[in-house]
């Protein structure tokens, strides 16, 4: 970090600092991605779809959104199971995810805030 | 910039360090580096928070979950079961005394729920050693606020009219105190912070410094702009070497980044800050005393007036504040007077930061909202006494404060309410004592204490206390005589009205207010030699209660002089000749037949 000069400059550098702690505040509001990570998820490649939604994440800087992990919830042949929760918006939960399908759901869901239909849960 | 997915945050204040965070925070680097996490979960050190008694304090988010007395053993599980699994480990989070409800958030438990934190705003959230944490929680830009926008009689309008006064000690209004030493005629001004912090049991000075010492430095610089120094001077105790060590490390950081220095922000202010160290001496922590250390000279106050706002350090005008005072100054800058003014009370604004230790559920640092009461302190926040015993009486401000009977606990807890009662705010040290703790004793300690700091510069302090002592000595010993009372009280009176600093004026307060509230504790030591509390060993012997004993021979294994003999399933006897009081049979009585008297 350089000698800061003026006030603008101090702004600036809040604001990406800001970046690396808003992890620690406020999280009721914020975007969460929340992997399965049972035995079966982590069988089925859950970890690889993780990687693959933090990398998205960070390749875009997007950094008000809160990746976590799961326990299993019973949908075993649908591993990977990723659900997106947006405040005030139904969870959505998306099945048999691999790392391309993932970014497809940061890019889509996420930025574009576009539900991926062809991925979501099916009526079993 | 990476991101991660989680961070772990773990408490490197004092506390947690001696009980063994250190190792922790290795542990989870080494098995996340294992599981190959390390790239998605940051592991990050942080200042105290406040929750000491529970240490190693983890603190894991994007969940806030708060893990607490976590040991080595435990870190894999975390990091296998929590970090990667995302399942939390229910077994190590806090839970409440009472209910043994177990919470998921720290913000949502009674310790914390209740607190309103100001100066200890950043501790236990930041990493202490890293200065874009700080700038990221609004660091520094109350600083820029003063210089762009606010002239330096603005900055002291503003402290002034949100209504802070010290925190170490006198309570004085802070901005009064700006205002002389800015009106003073002088070239050279300084800034001195007093990290002198010498209570025993008080380390909220310590915890800000070690959890947040930007914020601290930022205040500085402020006060400097405001009074028109260029230099600040932090006298802090050698006793502390991680929050000497964090200063320095803040203190370079903001030199590289010109947050001090010259032309600070770009602007025509230039402010520097060193570090002095002191050696633990208790009268130190009184201002005129702790200027003549800086300048090296021997730590003895002088009298004053001159005031250090007019005659201070190198006998220059000197604004000399405490770490906790100047911790708030920031947000009042940022946040503005009429916020701060509209938490606490009355008389008192803002907030206050206690550390609460003794016969009380959850030692550590709160802080409340001043006009607080003291038993929303000890019971709601502090979780009341432990092993069911009663209340008996609250020790707040130190060795120059007093004894708080159960007979003020819903007292609201303020500067003046707390001298009126013939204690006072002090730093903030609270000391709850249960009702197995003598108040003479108690009297005894505390004077010991000012006794044995007294610089022996003036007559009153030196000579006056040691009588006291003497006094004290004999009435725990037995042998009180008739008169001694009023003579303690006399005594107080000459040494409260001539000694010549703060530690003198205020050594007798500990005696006068146990003599005020609990006056038959005295009586029953002079007249009947008795300690009804039980805690002067002179005066007390152990009995076997012949109908409850069971013969059982607890007390026989555990008595380290052999002192208790007696046949099985027969009632014992103690021999007293042989008896050293220890209390060791007494504890270990499985049916309460052994009894002090």
């Amino acid at each position: 970090m350089p000698v800061i000069k003026s006030m603008e400059e101090l702004e600036k550098i809040r604001k990406q600092a800001k970046d690396m702690i808003n992890l620690r505040v406020d999280n009721e509001t914020k975007t969460r991605i929340v992997v399965g990570m049972g035995t079966c998820g982590i069988a089925a490649g859950a970890r690889p779809v993780m990687l693959a939604i933090l990398d998205e994440l960070k390749k875009r800087n997007i950094t008000n959104v809160i990746v976590t992990e799961t326990g299993c919830i019973g949908l075993c042949q649908y591993e990977p199971l990723v659900d997106v929760i947006q405040p005030d918006h139904p969870k959505v939960t998306y099945v048999n995810m691999n790392p391309e399908k993932a970014r497809e759901i940061v890019v889509k869901h996420i930025i574009n805030n576009q539900v991926v239909d062809e991925y979501v849960v099916p009526n079993i | 910039m990476e991101i991660y997915r989680a961070h772990v945050l773990v408490c490197k204040g004092t506390g947690c360090v001696a009980s063994g965070s250190e190792p922790i925070m290795e542990a989870f680097q080494k098995e996340l580096e294992k599981k190959g996490l390390s790239k998605e979960v940051k592991v990050v050190q942080t200042g105290c928070l406040g929750l000491c008694e529970l240490g190693p304090n983890v603190l894991i988010y994007p969940e806030g979950s708060y893990y607490c007395t976590v040991k080595t053993e435990d870190v894999p599980e975390i990091v296998e079961e929590h970090l990667l699994k995302g399942r939390i480990v229910e077994r190590l989070l806090y839970k409440e005394r009472d209910t043994k409800e177990r919470f998921r958030s720290l913000m949502d438990i009674d310790f914390y729920k209740r607190q309103k934190r100001i100066a200890l705003r950043h501790c236990g959230l930041i990493n202490p050693e890293i200065i874009e944490e700080y700038i990221a929680n609004d660091g520094y830009r109350a600083l820029g606020k003063a210089l762009t926008e606010m002239t330096p009689q603005g900055v002291i309008d503003e402290i002034k009219k949100s209504g802070l006064r010290g925190r170490g000690g006198g309570g004085f209004p802070t901005g009064v105190k700006w205002q002389f030493a800015a009106d003073a005629q002088g070239d050279i001004k300084y800034v001195v912070c007093n990290a002198d912090e010498g209570d025993p049991g008080a380390f909220m000075d310590r915890s800000i410094l070690e959890g947040d010492p930007h914020t601290v430095l930022e205040a500085m610089a402020i006060a400097g702009y405001a009074i028109g120094a260029s230099e600040g001077y932090i006298y802090v105790r050698a006793e502390y070497p991680i929050a000497v060590k964090r200063l320095e490390i803040a203190i370079e950081q903001a030199r590289n980044h010109g947050l001090l220095g010259k032309n600070i922000l770009g602007t025509e202010f230039s402010f520097d800050i060193f570090i002095r160290l002191g050696s633990g001496a208790f009268v130190c922590g009184e201002e005129t005393a702790l200027l003549a250390s800086v300048e090296g000279r021997r730590g003895e106050p002088r009298p004053r007036p001159p005031f250090p706002a007019n005659k201070g350090l190198w006998d220059k005008p000197t604004i000399i504040n405490n770490v906790e005072t100047y911790a708030n100054i920031p947000e009042i800058i940022l946040q503005g007077a009429d916020w701060f003014s509209n938490i606490g009370s009355e008389k008192s604004k803002g907030t206050k930061v206690f550390a609460v230790g003794g016969k009380i559920n959850h030692t550590g640092l709160v802080e409340i909202p001043m006009g607080t009461t003291l038993k929303e302190v000890i019971y709601d926040i502090g979780g009341g006494i432990p092993n069911n015993k009663k209340f008996k009486a609250v020790q707040t401000g130190g060795p120059s404060g007093g004894c708080l009977p159960a007979s003020l606990l819903d007292m609201p807890i303020e500067y003046d309410t707390l001298i009126q009662a013939g204690s006072m705010m002090g730093s903030g040290g609270m000391i709850v004592v249960d009702e197995d703790t003598c108040m003479v004793d108690i009297a005894k300690f505390f004077l010991t204490f000012t006794q044995e700091e007294s610089c022996g510069k003036c007559p009153p302090c030196r000579i006056g206390t040691k009588r006291m002592l003497e006094i004290l000595e004999r009435i725990t010993n037995g042998e009180g005589r008739e008169g001694d009372i009023e003579l303690l009280e006399n005594l107080a009176k000459s040494i409260k009205a001539s000694a010549l600093c703060g530690l003198g004026q205020t050594a007798p307060n500990p005696v006068l207010s146990t003599l005020r509230y609990f006056r038959d504790e005295y009586e029953a030591h002079i007249k009947d030699k008795k300690c009804p509390a039980g805690g002067c060993q002179a005066l007390i012997h152990y009995e076997v209660v012949a109908d409850k004993c069971k013969g059982c021979g607890m007390c026989v294994k555990v008595c380290p002089t052999q002192a208790i003999s007696g046949e099985r399933r027969k009632p014992h006897e103690i021999d007293l000749d042989k008896c050293i009081k220890c209390n060791s049979c007494y504890d270990r009585c499985p049916f309460g037949a052994i009894v002090k008297l």
